[in-house]
């Protein structure tokens, strides 16, 4: 009686345990969020999202920041969406599971997500700005610094491979919840493979490529390592007007406001405010995306 | 097809039949295409980087700065200055170019990532699929792909401004921005890798483990550390090992949060310097095709072939875990 006693407390105590530990991770996500929001609230304004900054950084708004955000994720998905979704497709219609190309690809998709982003931020800088970039100079505008440069189609295709991954992966799910009868059906009424892939299996997994591309704004819209040499900057007069122009972004701009001001407690609010609208974005962003996947699931779980 | 060989429209027919046939091979082509460019993506990557730091190997010019025995063995340079064996100091009269103080930094903010993050994220999904009830567990997962979801700059942001505060007034320790400040704010990015994979580990393991475990008369948390953990454990190796590689790679965690100094210490409350934080505040003002450019493009090498390295050991490991368990019966 003793012994089944003590065992149970035994339990009673490292079952508290894990349930603290999960309790202790919400509280740190509820501290982060309620700290930035508390803080960055008072200085939100409808000036400050739509005024570009003025006196240093220390007043007026963001928008310039807002905009080359917006401006670069759009067209990182307008890259990265369709190589995305081809891939997915490859990977559940046509891939032959034991082929060498399907075990290379996966595995390749596998180490990219792995890929750290400053190692992008180098890629881009290499490959895009010096190899690309130089060398559509040297062919179109004899020799020319035009887009041999940091500049905005860089680092939105930077970005783009960057977030390939995430927009594969939800692709990828919500394809294999389009139930084969579907499939078959669309063949025995004698549609070709590519047909009853684009007109019957797609249009059922729409939801799983707005996940994916989502998803992966949110990501490229808080991802800074990979830009930084690639195209962003800390003050610009302008909008971006060209896909070679460099470009303000809100994560850049978090990063140079808290580590370069000269004048930390006077960029608080300011920093604050910024932040609060950057993790806003993702946050919506993200959101939806698990929403959306939520939704998903359960009807994945249904079609069983 | 024979009823309609009768049929006049026959060589329309059959031609339209053609067409589709043949766009729907070019539309394998295309798809089949996008695979070898998801392939040559990952190479192309270990090409320009690796590219750009083979001087370091192979340069004459370089040499002359830099070569591999300066980055990895001890140095005597032969001024007070500098008595050290390991400096890292490329901007200066003499460029010192020392990995040593870098790994050691990655090294020393990365473990305490993991001193953090490995029981908090384990514990949380033993919690979620052994005693969480349906509904906790359902809402306690999203919430921490939301953490998850925090751009590394926030968690910078906040780690600088806020956390680095209250561990000052805590503990006084001599540098504001050190290792273990960093390393809690990089635990914040990685508890969520650990947790999602060790969750998806322990759901895995088959419910007659659990029955059979209760039916010789094993407590729920006897039940769950002897025989569910175990039998997860590839998955929850992994889960730690792909934390592990998003900590070392992680960049403007460190880069805004660990006070940047290259101190080639064992002590944990001294500033550290990364390797990924270094070619984040490196890169922009060195000079094209200089030696300390291509020690730079050497650290992101590193930094590839590491992460990569421990990314192949993670996703082999969950494939073979899927694979063992795949067979037992639910």
């Amino acid at each position: 009686m003793n012994t089944r006693w003590m065992r149970r407390s035994v339990d009673g105590v490292f079952i508290t345990l894990t349930g603290f530990a999960a309790l202790l991770i919400l509280a740190m996500l509820a501290a982060i969020l309620g700290n930035i929001v508390l803080h960055g609230w008072e200085r939100l304004s409808f000036e400050f999202l739509f005024s570009a900054p003025r006196q240093g950084m220390t007043e007026g708004g963001i928008f310039p920041a807002i905009f080359g955000t917006l401006l670069v994720v759009l067209l990182m998905t307008l890259a990265g969406v369709p190589l995305g979704v081809a891939v997915a497709i490859y990977f559940s219609e046509y891939a032959d599971r034991g082929s060498w190309l399907y075990r290379w690809s996966r595995q390749a998709v596998n180490n990219l997500a792995g890929v750290p982003s400053i190692v992008f931020g180098l890629f881009g800088l290499g490959f895009f700005v010096q190899f690309a970039g130089r060398g559509i100079d040297h062919a179109l505008y004899g020799g020319r610094l035009t887009f041999g440069q940091p500049a905005l189609i860089w680092a939105a295709l930077t970005m783009a491979i960057l977030t390939l991954p995430v927009v594969i992966v939800s692709v990828e799910e919500a394809l294999r919840t389009v139930p084969q009868s579907l499939r078959d059906a669309s063949s025995a009424l004698g549609a070709t493979r590519a047909q009853t892939i684009f007109r019957v299996v797609l249009p059922q997994a729409m939801s799983g490529v707005l996940t994916g591309g989502i998803l992966a704004v949110g990501r490229g819209a808080g991802e800074v390592a990979p830009i930084l040499f690639v195209g962003a900057a800390y003050f610009l007069p302008h909008l971006p007007s060209s896909l070679n122009d460099q470009f303000m972004h809100l994560g850049y701009h978090v990063f140079v406001l808290s580590t370069q001001s000269p004048d930390v407690e006077a960029t608080k609010p300011l920093l604050y405010a910024t932040v609060s609208v950057l993790l806003g974005l993702t946050f919506l962003l993200n959101l939806v995306a698990i929403a959306i996947r939520t939704r998903l699931r359960l009807a994945a779980a249904g079609n069983r | 097809m024979s009823a309609t060989t009768q049929t006049p429209a026959l060589p329309a027919v059959r031609e339209q039949l053609a067409l589709r046939r043949r766009a729907d091979r070019w539309v394998q082509r295309l798809i089949t295409l996008a695979a070898v460019v998801a392939i040559s993506l990952i190479a192309l990557i270990f090409m320009f980087v690796g590219r750009e730091s083979l001087p370091v190997f192979f340069s004459e010019e370089i040499h002359k700065e830099v070569t591999l025995n300066t980055l990895f063995l001890p140095q005597n340079y032969g001024i007070p200055e500098a008595p050290l064996p390991y400096v890292w100091q490329p901007v200066s009269e003499v460029p010192k170019y020392s990995l040593m103080p870098l790994l050691l930094g990655t090294l020393k903010v990365t473990l305490v990532a993991m001193a953090f993050a490995a029981p908090l994220g384990i514990l949380a999904a033993i919690f979620s699929t052994e005693f969480a009830p349906r509904w906790l567990r359902e809402s306690i997962k999203p919430v921490i792909e939301l953490l998850a979801g925090i751009p590394s700059v926030v968690l910078g942001f906040f780690a600088l401004i806020v956390l680095a505060s209250i561990i000052q007034d805590q503990f006084q320790f001599d540098f504001r921005l050190n290792a273990i400040n960093a390393g809690i704010a990089l635990g914040l990015a990685v508890v969520p890798i650990i947790f999602t994979i060790s969750e998806d580990a322990l759901s895995s393991v088959p419910r007659s483990y659990r029955n059979a475990s209760a039916a010789l008369g094993a407590t729920p948390w006897q039940t769950a550390w002897r025989v569910v953990l175990p039998a997860a454990l590839p998955g929850i190796f992994a889960g730690l090992v792909l934390g592990f590689g998003r900590a070392v790679g992680e960049t403007m965690i460190v880069l805004m949060a660990s006070g940047n100094a290259a101190i080639t210490s064992w002590n944990f409350t001294e500033s550290v310097r990364t390797l990924s934080a270094s070619v984040a505040a490196e890169l922009a003002e060195v000079v094209f095709g200089s030696a300390h450019y291509h020690v730079l493009f050497f650290i992101g090498t590193l930094l590839f072939v590491i992460t990569f390295i421990l990314n192949w050991i993670g996703t082999v490991t969950v494939a073979r875990l899927r694979r063992r368990l795949a067979g037992a019966d639910r």
